[in-house]
């Protein structure tokens, strides 16, 4: 619990969500909705202003739609202390280059954005700049946000200013040098940031769009799915093909149509399910992901939500799965046979800890009984080159998050006190090679450097 | 019509044939009962809360409910610390956590038999003297003073001090004396523990691991007993 990661989110706060559904949606029926919807965020691409439509909603309506905007953000997530008050900021966010502190986006007058103006917060959430022109750090994701149209950046802001304010002054940064010296995000922006809001596709469907507007810019979903680089950078040929969360120790997976590490054999059933109520068929979300299903993802509307996956469904695979192996792997080179045997002493005794262990509730064929407890035969995370997701669970255990679809959900049991380093690795070596899954073993060394992670 | 009926028989038991792959493979479903969500907390605590034999996982069968959820509140918000605890806690509602609460409170597994403890016979005497007496003097008042005669605490929110082994209660009760772990103001056992030498520390766990299951592990009732101290976690 000592911080936030830079790719980790949350949230919190009422749901809104089919606020404009509830209004609207029994009176005009679906399809008109979403015109209706559309015409509101696109604005002025069908021909209705952005201000025109901002005028016609009354100010209750515009910030309880920018309560929900603002979930699909996960404003709360970075913004706020578990525990303490909404949007006081000071949340550590612990990057690779030093600890970053949140600011208080209460509505303050002095220490929050109670003196702000809609334009200047438009400017920070679309440009990365604050209040005095200072650059900020991309920990806060403008890089996704700058995609926020206005009226919708807009109500957040008239959100955010409604919120009661906090009496909190923001705590300074601790970060090293060079990376304490702002002037060199100068360079990281020429590099890695492409001011401009989201451009709909015409040539797809009104629900993609939707979807595609979400995940990349509120939902900023890259933050984690898209592998950074050692300059906090990312690279848009590997869009959403996954990544190592930097500080964190978890692996957010790819979310392309690849079939061993992506979505590509998921329907989009199941994707819904999993985004809003953290569990599936195909697995349930833990660690960072449950935290943003918790606080974010399971207050959107069905609609948004199927928006998501229906976009989701078709992004391509441009490389191939580059995840790093466990050092396991590559032991085979070391000598054929020797490796071998090995291979299979280790899978003898997996097997025999996954009888003891894991059989009661994953089943002895891997099915599981889903979506409670996850199937590990053709799970991707289970498989997938890096093996970092299966030992830490192994390790740590968890429970998928508690939503309003699944709100007494089950959970996994830590094995850390139980079972040894060559245990662990034996069983996770066992689910990644069974029943037909074809990951690669993993080793002693995996599992001994990640146990001393704190569980987070 | 034969001829039909044996076709009909036929497919049906092509159909069920049929049916019974993906029923093993995936349509089985998870025990809707509380035993089965709580199987994360089984492999420290055991199944009914009973406790095992790693000395600083408690016991939590028995203990009141507004205990139980007082700490699980404690350990999702992180002021009580302990991270594997606060990971597993962090995204759970508030409501699931009494339920998790409630359950361990119903259960009544078997007291386990603790290792004797290893210290002298005038450390335990001192141990029994604290616990069922005080010490006056150091205006440290007696352990069932609050917790019940019997030592099986009171509802809704003072736990037992049975079954759980003395590594464990030194363990909490150094906690309490160094700030790590707190409770509602007025944090009664905060101001008790501040109060105890080391050795006091180490008499008092070694006497409580040392007792025998009480007849009855049920807390005793609401107000049941006149607190000698106000605790901002019992309410009045």
């Amino acid at each position: 619990m000592s911080g936030v990661h830079v790719r980790a989110f949350h949230f919190v706060g009422r749901f809104i969500g089919p606020l404009i559904g509830s209004l609207i949606g029994p009176l005009v029926g679906h399809i008109a909705w979403r015109r209706a919807w559309t015409a509101i965020w696109l604005g002025t691409a069908l021909g209705v202003s952005a201000s025109a439509a901002h005028a016609a909603q009354s100010s209750t309506d515009v910030i309880a739609r920018g309560e929900y905007l603002a979930r699909a953000g996960d404003c709360i997530a970075c913004h706020t202390v578990p525990g303490d008050k909404l949007f006081g900021g000071r949340r550590p966010m612990v990057t690779p280059f030093g600890t970053l502190y949140t600011p208080n986006i209460s509505s303050d007058k002095e220490y929050g954005i109670g003196k702000w103006t809609s334009e200047q917060f438009y400017t920070t959430m679309h440009n990365g700049r604050s209040r005095d022109g200072s650059l900020i750090y991309p920990a806060m994701p403008f890089g996704s946000y700058t995609k926020v149209t206005r009226a919708d950046s807009d109500a957040i802001f008239a959100y955010l200013k409604s919120v009661p304010p906090v009496k909190q002054r923001n705590k300074p940064n601790e970060l090293r040098f060079p990376y304490n010296n702002r002037s060199l995000l100068l360079g990281w922006r020429t590099l890695y940031f492409h001011e401009g809001e989201f451009v709909p596709d015409k040539s797809q469907s009104i629900e993609w769009n939707r979807g595609a507007y979400l995940v990349q810019g509120l939902g900023h979903c890259s933050m984690c799915h898209t592998a950074i680089n050692a300059l906090g950078g990312s690279s848009e040929s590997q869009a959403f093909e996954g990544g190592l969360i930097p500080m964190q120790a978890w692996y957010a997976p790819s979310l392309t149509s690849n079939k061993e590490a992506g979505l590509g054999e998921w329907s989009t059933e199941d994707i819904e399910a999993l985004l809003r109520s953290g569990v599936s068929h195909r697995g349930a979300v833990y660690g960072p992901m449950a935290e943003v299903v918790f606080d974010s993802l399971q207050y959107l509307s069905a609609d948004d939500i199927r928006s998501m996956a229906v976009y989701l469904k078709t992004l391509p695979q441009r490389t191939a799965d580059t995840s790093p192996a466990p050092a396991a792997a590559g032991s085979a080179k070391a000598g054929l046979e020797k490796a071998a045997s090995e291979k299979d002493r280790q899978y003898q005794l997996g097997s025999k800890v996954y009888d003891a262990q894991c059989a009661v509730c994953h089943g002895a064929m891997g099915h599981g009984k889903p979506p409670d407890f996850p199937p590990l035969a053709n799970n991707q995370s289970i498989q997938m080159t890096s093996a970092v997701n299966p030992i830490r669970m192994v390790l740590i255990g968890g429970y998928a998050p508690g939503t309003a679809l699944n709100p007494a959900p089950y959970g996994m049991p830590p094995f850390a006190q139980i079972l040894g380093d060559e245990e662990i690795a034996a069983v996770v070596t066992f689910i990644r090679t069974a029943w037909g899954n074809h990951g690669a073993p993993v080793s002693i060394k995996d599992v001994n450097d990640l146990r001393s992670v704190p569980a987070e | 019509m034969r001829r039909h009926l044996k076709w009909l028989i036929l497919a049906s038991l092509i159909f069920s044939a049929g049916r019974a792959f993906p029923q093993d493979a995936s349509d089985e479903r998870a025990p809707d009962t509380m035993q089965a969500r709580v199987l994360a907390c089984a492999a420290c605590h055991g199944q009914q809360g009973q406790g095992t034999n790693n000395d600083y996982f408690p016991r939590l069968a028995g203990k009141p409910a507004g205990y139980l959820y007082n700490q699980l509140l404690a350990f999702k918000e992180g002021r009580r610390k302990y991270p594997p605890m606060n990971y597993l806690l962090a995204y759970l509602p508030d409501p699931y956590l009494q339920r998790i609460a409630d359950y361990f409170a119903q259960e009544r597994p078997p007291f386990p038999s603790l290792p004797a403890p290893s210290v002298g016979a005038d450390v335990l005497a001192r141990g029994q003297r604290l616990v069922t007496s005080g010490d006056p003097d150091h205006h440290i008042p007696a352990c069932a003073s609050c917790h019940g005669a019997a030592l099986t605490g009171m509802e809704p929110a003072i736990p037992g001090l049975l079954g759980l082994h003395s590594e464990y209660i030194s363990s909490q009760l150094g906690a309490w004396r160094y700030g790590t772990r707190t409770a509602a103001a007025p944090d009664c056992m905060q101001l008790v523990a501040a109060r105890l030498t080391d050795d006091d520390v180490t008499a008092v766990a070694a006497w409580l691991s040392s007792l025998p299951a009480p007849s009855s592990a049920s807390p005793v009732q609401r107000d049941a007993i006149k607190m000698p101290l106000a605790c901002g976690s019992e309410p009045k």
